[in-house]
């Protein structure tokens, strides 16, 4: 087999995502009513950037064999941070948003903490600092409000030269600077190979704790930098507790559509991203269709639902039922 | 060679699990420049000991000495560190990553602090080659590679760590013929450079083409060192089987050809490719053994019976009408009968944190219960019954059934399913890891059981016992009944002749799928 | 693990304590600390009404954790409890709406919606072996949509019949209310399930080692499924319990419930692995809880520091007790 097939297989959970992502555009931007416009791009874009950015979170950790319910709380919790620093001059701007990010990346770090050092299940240990992360940004927001550096949130969140939408060049950028060199990393792959088989890891003298770590804190840090553009978008924060488990939950969804493995070890941030982009924008099919947007919830619990039983399809082609109970 | 220092020696090393003695003052040196066979039986400590020496298990007691200075591993990386490599019986690659990244994993290659992906590449094609393996593709999938390929790049990854000893642990036993031939020119040419290698087979005839020295293994002892080549075939083969203790095994029926219809009739059962066309027969009171190399089938067999595998061809007969069998509890319903006890107590025959009370009637739960309820009263007589038949030793019902020794616990296993009075028992090496006393009172209690009626299928790894205790054995090989023993057919050498192919049968063919057991 | 820590308290403690589960005697304790703290800042703390109330007020947690419970004892979890709860209340007081025969099944039916929800976690879980964590995390979003478009997004107009009523707050016996009545039933109900039944010995055995449960005859999967559907129906009933109280459903009545279920059934001592734990932990877990929200309410604790300290108070029992062993 030549290089390529194996880049192609490899990518191919990413690339069917792209793919899913493509064709739900496509009838997207044809049936919407003002065709497929800059504007029509950059308003989905914002909101799509929004959910890629907490998916590539959850993406880190699930690669680990984990999961962390918390990263809805994370984005919520800096997006009420954000609504009180990140204002004022330039630098007083710059050093809100290095507090932000600090935070999201200091969350993450609790998380890892407590899911590797002090061994406890990542389900109920990230759904309880998830509480914490939420009582903190209803201490910060008890009711929505606040600002944000209007220049640069315009930004960020406009266009570049008339057609590319900022954010989409923004979370180009984090991908680059975060994703990038994490996956290419030794702790990167320390991740992967924890996820895949930790005792055969283990036996190989990989890293481990290290490795997980380091995913569980970039995940925080993601889900702050979601958290900052959500502030940028919405020019308030607000401790909303229903949105904040929605991205979670969203989050998972998108995860899977794009071609993460739930049991670890195989996947990668920018088939989540696709994933995020995509289960948007199936989501808003329902507006441009005319639908009540009463059916929205439904319509996205109906995906994830059938998104999450796709992998039970690989269950029956085990032969002996002993593999069920690994 | 004798004049040569070793390279590396190990002295008294002891390493128990619990109750039971893995190793036992063993001692071992290995010399550069030449290929140590080490032999012995299942459960001989041969594995233990290059655990030990790889750094997955710290001794209990003894030391190792590497290039005349004491040495320990905290870590499978420290003893990487200090240039001993293993590769190990089960596999330790990561299927979910490539080749490369595999064969690079515990310390690849980097620039700007980032895996260098080209220079990954290159030392993985290097090792490849080096293993004699440039037909895989450094960029496949380790989960996409058939096991005998994986076991190609599990050499190629343990010579890209520059090892000075490198251990093989039944490296060859998912290989095929060619792969083999292949292998062993790269170990002799790493002989050569001047590598020491220890080499863990089964296979006489591998050992006596490769190997400089051999030490023979048995209950946790080094029992012999001698030069290949100098003894024969049965001599090794009496080490092996030693003269220490002999076990008492009940006295044998006279076979009585009845020509009842048989209880339990299998009829070309085929299943995936680890069971081949495979047809027996027991009748009620009849012991059958299965016997062969680890990991023929035997295992797979017994699953079969017992509902577990799916897409089974071929067809099962109990009291000679076919039936099907979905389920283990439709396996183990009256109507059928049947009752196993597999092959790994701690995780498939019992709950270890829960109490001996509450495992021993576990299996027999519809039978102790009215609507649901458990007749509690019902309950503790047969309990009763069962701890009295086996003689379970057990400071009181309500504790832990992990706290039990070995013995015990297996005990509790098999009285568990005794606790439905079954027909039909299998039974996966029930006597491993356990002591010689325990031994002796499960082959009384088959035997007393056979009498009474059952009809039992016996999977051992240790000869003697098919020997002692069985009425016909069958030896598997890649999944097929090679051969059938009866009566005084029964001996060691008709065993071990035909579970290793030592007379004159052709150079095994190793399937895909033979993956070998834990030993 | 920290075993010998609790052991050094437990060993402290009156012998009939020492004998119990060191978690669930910890439990016990904290909750006498609570009460001993709670009485600093009031008097009425310990008066027979305060507690009465208090246990009212924990019956409807009680009745939700039971479920959780049993998912947790199989090693699986629950997330669909926001939304069974939800569910429950809201199709209960939907069928109010349909006269007298409308308001007779109300119950059953607002609990069989559950159930229902809980079915299809357990084929997920048991028949297609998808994550427990992530089925019950879907069937919770599906609940939640199928909610609101039944109810147009808003608190439905409907309310509960007088028979919901009475279960939550009537009082048939004097002076115990009848909440508390319906979670004693419930709890002593679960307790001979737990230990007197073929059931609740294969839930423990599945919890343990399923592998080990299964080959020795046990069809694991029936019993994972109705597992989950006593999970459901009885998360549900605490909504339908919920209902009566508040006399509507509302909205988003169970997300308070996620979190101090599962927290309730941990900290009782019930290991998230599955396989061990008793009743009477749960029992305690869910009184703590309860005591602890009802002094962060009278100390005028806003949300805000509810959650933190909840958080913090679950990790640190977790950290205490809840530790998964070490791996080497």
């Amino acid at each position: 087999m030549k290089d390529w097939r194996y880049w192609l297989a490899e990518q191919r959970g990413t690339l069917l995502a792209f793919a899913i992502f493509i064709v739900m555009f496509a009838i997207y931007s044809a049936n919407h009513p003002a065709g497929f416009t800059a504007n029509v791009v950059q308003t989905a874009a914002n909101k799509g950037v929004l959910l890629a950015f907490v998916a590539m979170a959850q993406t880190l950790v699930v690669i680990t064999a984990g999961i962390d319910l918390s990263v809805g709380m994370i984005f919520t919790l800096t997006n009420c941070m954000a609504s009180w620093l990140a204002v004022g001059t330039g630098l007083e701007t710059a050093f809100g948003v290095a507090a932000v990010l600090g935070t999201g990346l200091l969350c993450g770090a609790v998380n890892g903490a407590i899911v590797i050092y002090g061994r406890l299940q990542p389900i109920v240990a990230t759904i309880a600092t998830g509480a914490v992360y939420f009582g903190l940004a209803l201490l910060l927001r008890p009711v929505p409000g606040g600002s944000v550096n209007e220049d640069l949130a315009d930004f960020l969140t406009g266009r570049f030269f008339g057609v590319v939408p900022a954010s989409l060049v923004a979370l180009f950028v984090v991908v680059l600077v975060v994703w990038v060199p994490f996956s290419r990393s030794e702790l990167g792959r320390a991740a992967y190979a924890a996820g895949s088989s930790e005792t055969a890891a283990y036996m190989s003298g990989v890293p481990i704790r290290r490795g997980k770590f380091l995913a569980y804190t970039l995940a925080g840090l993601l889900a702050a930098i979601g958290g900052l553009f959500l502030t940028f978008f919405t020019y308030t924060g607000e401790a909303a507790y229903a949105s904040g488990n929605a991205y979670t939950l969203f989050s998972i969804a998108a995860v899977v559509l794009g071609g993460v493995s739930l049991f670890g070890g195989k996947g990668s941030a920018i088939g989540a991203i696709f994933g995020a982009l995509a289960f948007r924008t199936i989501g808003d099919l329902l507006f441009v269709f005319d639908f009540d947007p009463l059916w929205q919830p439904l319509f996205q619990g109906v995906i994830l639902l059938i998104a999450v039983s796709l992998g039970a399809f690989a269950l029956f082609r085990v032969r002996n039922r002993l593999e069920w109970f690994l | 060679m004798d004049g040569v220092a070793p390279l590396f020696r190990m002295e008294g090393i002891s390493k128990r699990y619990g109750g039971v003695r893995a190793l036992e003052k063993a001692d071992l040196s290995v010399t550069a420049g030449s290929i140590h066979a080490i032999l012995g039986e299942n459960g001989a400590g041969k594995s233990t000991l290059i655990k030990v020496m790889a750094g997955v298990v710290a001794p209990d007691e003894g030391r190792m000495v590497l290039d005349g200075r004491e040495v320990t591993f905290a870590s499978p990386a420290a003893a990487n560190q200090a240039g001993i490599v293993c590769i190990f019986q089960e596999l330790s690659l990561i299927p979910e990553l490539s080749v490369a990244d595999n064969i690079v994993i515990s310390d690849p290659p980097k620039r700007f602090g980032m895996i260098d992906r080209k220079a990954q590449r290159r030392i993985a094609e290097e090792a490849l080659a080096r293993a004699g393996a440039s037909d895989i593709h450094p960029l496949a999938l380790v989960k996409d590679l058939p096991l005998s390929r994986r076991q190609m790049v599990e050499i190629a990854k343990a010579l890209a760590r520059k090892p000075r000893i490198l251990i093989l642990d039944e490296a060859t036993s998912a290989l095929t013929a060619a792969d083999v031939a292949k292998i062993f020119g790269v170990l002799k040419r790493l002989r050569e450079e001047g590598l020491a290698l220890l080499y863990i087979s089964h296979r006489m005839n591998e050992i006596a083409e490769l190997a400089d020295q051999c030490t023979v293994f048995r209950n946790g002892r080094n029992v012999a060192s001698y030069a290949a080549g100098s003894k024969s075939d049965n001599e090794v083969v009496e080490l092996m089987i030693g003269r220490e203790y002999s076990h008492i095994f009940p006295a044998k029926p006279a076979r009585s050809l009845s020509s009842t219809v048989p209880v339990l009739e299998a009829r070309n059962l085929s299943w995936s490719d680890r069971l081949d066309n495979i047809s027996l027969s027991i009748a009620a009171g009849e012991v059958v053994g299965l016997g062969g190399l680890d990991g023929q089938g035997q295992r797979e067999l017994l699953l079969a019976f017992f509902g577990v595998l799916r897409g089974l061809s071929g067809q099962i007969l109990i009291d000679g009408k076919p039936v099907s069998i979905a389920s283990p509890s439709a396996a183990s319903d009256d109507r059928i009968g049947m009752a196993l006890i597999p092959e790994d107590r701690k995780t498939e025959g019992l709950m270890l944190p829960m109490t001996v009370r509450e495992n021993l009637s576990f299996a027999a739960l519809d039978r102790l219960s009215k609507g649901g309820i458990i007749d509690r009263a019902a309950e503790q007589r047969l309990i009763d019954d069962m701890v009295g038949l086996l003689a379970i030793k057990t400071a009181g019902l309500d504790i832990p059934v992990g706290a039990l020794s070995g013995g015990n616990q297996q005990k509790v296993v098999i009285a568990k399913w005794l606790m439905r009075q079954p027909r039909i028992i299998l039974l996966n090496d029930p006597t491993r890891g356990i002591d010689v006393g325990t031994k002796q009172e499960l082959y009384q209690l088959m035997r007393k059981l056979a009498d009474a009626g059952a009809a039992i299928l016996f999977y051992s790894t240790d000869y003697d016992e098919l020997i002692g205790c069985c009425d016909r054995v069958l030896v598997l090989y890649d999944g097929a009944v090679k051969r059938e023993l009866a009566g005084a057919e029964i001996t060691e050498h008709a065993l071990i002749a035909s579970a290793l192919n030592i007379h004159g049968e052709a150079a095994p063919k190793h399937g895909e799928g033979m993956k070998g057991g834990p030993a | 693990m920290s075993e010998t820590t609790l052991g050094g308290i437990a060993g402290r403690m009156p012998k009939f304590i020492r004998r119990a589960d060191p978690a669930v005697a910890t439990a016990f304790a904290c909750i006498v600390a609570l009460l001993l703290l709670g009485s600093l800042y009031s008097r009425s703390f310990l008066s027979p009404e305060y507690l009465l109330q208090q246990l009212k007020v924990a019956s409807f947690l009680g009745v939700i954790a039971t479920g959780m419970m049993l998912v947790i004892l199989l090693g699986q979890i629950d997330l669909s409890v926001p939304w069974s709860v939800a569910t429950g209340a809201m199709m209960a007081c939907a069928a109010a709406a349909y006269g007298p025969v409308g308001s007779a099944l109300a119950i059953p039916f607002g609990i069989l919606c559950g159930g229902a929800i809980g079915i299809v976690n357990g084929i997920g879980v048991a028949y297609l072996r998808i994550p427990s964590m992530i089925i019950t995390l879907a069937t919770n979003a599906v609940a939640q949509g199928l909610m609101v478009v039944y109810t147009g997004g808003f608190s439905p107009q409907d309310s509960a019949t007088v028979a919901m009523r009475y279960l939550a707050t009537g009082f048939a016996v004097p002076a115990v209310p009848n909440a508390v009545i319906i979670w004693a039933l419930i709890g002593a109900a679960m307790v001979f399930v737990l230990t007197r039944t073929s059931f609740g010995r294969a839930v423990y055995g599945i919890g343990n080692r399923e592998r080990a449960a299964y080959l020795s005859g046990i069809d694991t999967r029936r019993v994972v499924l109705i597992a989950f559907a006593v999970s459901g129906g009885l998360s549900a009933f605490g909504g339908v319990l919920l209902a009566g109280y508040a006399s509507k459903a509302a909205q988003s009545m169970g997300d308070a419930y996620l979190l101090p279920s599962i927290a309730a059934v941990v900290l009782g001592g019930t290991s998230i692995l599955g396989g061990r734990g008793s009743y009477l932990g749960t029992v305690a877990g869910v009184i703590l809880i309860t005591l602890l929200q009802s002094i962060l309410s009278v100390m005028q604790m806003p949300e805000a520091g509810r959650q933190i300290i909840y958080g913090v108070v679950i990790v640190a029992m977790l950290l205490l007790y809840g530790r998964t062993p070490a791996s080497r």
